[in-house]
């Protein structure tokens, strides 16, 4: 296995805030990676980070061994790595097709039929609602063609921040069962941003646990589901 | 009968509000006597008929609510879509043979360049505030940049209208840039104040450098456009127009010819923004006003993307302007004012920001309508500005507010989008 994407003591702050603090951790080829945690614990800052907004005050991040730290967040998309943002953020006065297109601009069109397929066959609810604007699609519907519209550019990683926020359980499992269906079929690599812990770490071959911007756990997804602490804190409704 | 009642409640205390707000207007009149004292008189038969006339309104209103034939008048709207395709050509039609038609007292051909005109600041707005949802207030400075480029070029090098018009969009599109390098993180009230800003900074700048623009006198003789070398002039001379086609000089030949220049530059920034719109670009201005984060997360340039949203509106604004300099023969600070941006503006706003239509509507309106209503002297801007707020009721986005796909496989939806934001799917 080859080291993917390789963060190395990274340190992140909103003006005098640190939000990440020294945080290391490594996504090798082909897995599933999650990193979980609590309502602003930094997960979705370490997300932005690697994407370069904002961009590491102190620390490495490596991509495919190549440094990408300072890069502006369109140099590093074109690198191979996709993200579906927080909240879903699909545009709602355009249609999926329009959306799935923004999707695909960083790879200039060249395997936009290829992609589109693999994304028909995943989400069949795309193809069906192909026309419509997104703003009309159920939440459930609007997850997807997030993660469609991510997969469009062609990533050699998705990384993908909460995409059971505010889902019901039923869609939730569909979402995550195509998350499985991508990693193991094509080969994706996924870094998943969740706090729907006990689903995640079902999925993941190995997690993270962040909290308050460090980390403070991390192995496999079953040795942490089997942790005391885990079950405690993130699976039992305890805090 | 409780409806009834109702009713009446409902205007009285409509009538009432109009009697609190109406009295220190209507209902007093300052004057002065033979002496020379102030006096204050009471009108109280005119506020009685205003309170009186807004009491009837509201229940007109409120019994037209009631009654409206709300099935008949959807069935009525959905029989004339498919004549709304039809609009766009025949206005087109209409716009081309428009200073043909025989017996056309010049001064409405006049009003048609004004009109055309507004439609071209109004398209070229749209790109920077309809696609890309950047609010721009200072749009005025890059019509000033592309008025004064023309001017000071024709004044100090001899060029003529058609060398210019070119370096005035170029010069306008760099200034566009350099508005929009500093408004980069800037969004919505923010970007609003900082545009503000720039229109007033150029047009303060152009009043007191007089040394190079002549401040507050304007720059004058600037020249007119010429057909391939031929002037127009009211002598049959050689090298002119009239004398080259051995016909009698008039003065509608210098109009129409201006008519046809703004018309077809008005249609330039008509197609470059339709094709736009299906590019890559377009699309990416469009994605960047609906969410500026996920077009990040999507590795999009955002401040490229912007910035050319800035550039190629303001070029079409500098364009207008070289257009308006030859048009007018006479520029000032005067003609460069927040007014001027603000009816622009209000041209995209009205028209339903991002619709190409929508804004030839809204140009007749906002320009067409004060002008024909000059004879009404005095009434004419209460007239116009009644009729802007009615329009803004009727139709809160704007006259033509649905936006279509760029791309679409030829399936219409049922609801669109644009009723759910409103809350009416």
């Amino acid at each position: 296995m080859t080291t993917l994407l390789a963060l190395d003591r990274v340190s992140t702050f909103y003006g005098p805030v640190q939000a990440l603090r020294e945080v290391s951790l490594t996504v090798e080829q082909g897995e599933i990676v999650t990193l979980i945690g609590a309502n602003g614990a930094g997960k979705s800052t370490l997300m932005m980070t690697i994407f370069g907004t904002p961009a590491a005050k102190s620390g490495r991040i490596t991509y495919q061994g190549r440094d990408i730290t300072r890069l502006a967040p369109f140099e590093i998309a074109r690198l191979g790595l996709a993200q579906s943002p927080e909240g879903r953020r699909v545009f709602p006065r355009m249609s999926v097709e329009e959306n799935l297109l923004m999707g695909a601009q960083v790879v200039k069109y060249a395997d936009y039929e290829k992609q589109l397929a693999l994304v028909f066959e995943l989400f069949p609810r795309i193809e069906e609602r192909f026309n419509q604007r997104a703003g009309t699609l159920s939440g459930g519907e609007q997850q997807m063609l997030a993660i469609a519209r991510a997969l469009m550019s062609k990533p050699k990683l998705l990384m993908l921040d909460e995409p059971s926020l505010g889902l019901a359980p039923l869609v939730i499992k569909q979402i995550f069962g195509a998350i499985r269906q991508l990693n193991r079929e094509t080969g994706l690599t996924v870094l998943l941003v969740e706090q729907n812990a006990n689903q995640a770490l079902r999925l993941a071959h190995r997690g993270y646990v962040l909290v308050n911007g460090v980390i403070t756990l991390q192995g496999s997804g079953a040795e942490l589901l089997a942790k005391p602490e885990i079950r405690a804190a993130y699976l039992e409704g305890g805090h | 009968m409780s409806r009834a009642l109702d009713v009446f409640k409902d205007a009285g205390s409509v009538a009432f509000f109009a009697l609190v707000i109406f009295a220190p207007f209507l209902g007093v009149q300052l004057g002065d006597n033979d002496a020379g004292n102030l006096t204050l008189g009471a009108r109280p038969a005119l506020l009685a008929g205003a309170v009186a006339l807004v009491f009837a309104a509201r229940v007109l209103m409120r019994l037209w609510q009631d009654h409206r034939p709300t099935s008949q008048a959807e069935k009525l709207g959905a029989r004339l879509k498919p004549a709304g395709k039809y609009i766009a050509p025949a206005l087109l039609v209409f716009a081309l043979l428009m200073p043909l038609l025989p017996g056309l007292p010049a001064q409405y051909i006049d009003l048609g360049v004004l009109i055309l005109t507004y439609i071209m600041l109004g398209w070229g707005l749209n790109i920077v505030v309809g696609l890309a949802g950047l609010l721009d207030l200072g749009y005025v400075a890059f019509y000033a940049v592309g008025a004064y480029s023309f001017a000071l070029l024709a004044q100090d090098f001899n060029l003529g209208f058609w060398q210019c018009l070119p370096l005035a969009g170029v010069l306008a599109a760099c200034w566009g840039m350099f508005l929009g390098f500093p408004v980069l993180r800037l969004r919505g009230d923010y970007l609003a104040i900082v545009t503000l800003a720039f229109g007033e900074i150029i047009r303060l700048v152009i009043t007191n450098w007089v040394a190079l623009t002549g401040g507050p006198n304007g720059i004058t003789d600037i020249p007119n456009p010429t057909l391939f070398g031929l002037r127009f002039t009211m002598f049959p001379a050689p090298g002119t127009f009239a004398g080259f086609f051995h016909i009698t000089p008039h003065p509608w030949q210098r109009i129409a010819f201006l008519y046809y220049i703004i018309l077809g530059l008005a249609l330039i920034t008509n197609w470059v923004t339709l094709r736009l719109r299906k590019q890559p670009l377009g699309r990416a201005w469009e994605a960047l006003r609906e969410d500026e984060i996920a077009c990040r997360a999507l590795g999009i340039n955002v401040r490229n993307t912007k910035l050319t949203a800035f550039a190629i509106g303001a070029m079409f604004g500098g364009f207008a302007g070289c257009f308006f300099a030859t048009r007018d023969g006479f520029i000032s600070p005067d003609s460069f004012t927040f007014m001027e941006s603000a009816t622009v503006l209000a041209i995209v706003v009205l028209g339903g920001a991002g619709s190409q239509l929508g804004i030839v509507l809204a140009a007749c309106v906002m320009i067409g309508v004060p002008q024909m209503l000059q004879s009404l002297a005095i009434y004419r801007m209460l007239i116009f500005g009644i009729a802007l707020v009615v329009i803004m009721i009727v139709r809160p986005r704007g006259f033509i507010s649905e936006r279509r796909p760029t791309i679409s496989l030829g399936k219409a939806q049922a609801i669109s989008a644009d009723l759910i934001s409103q809350g009416k799917g």
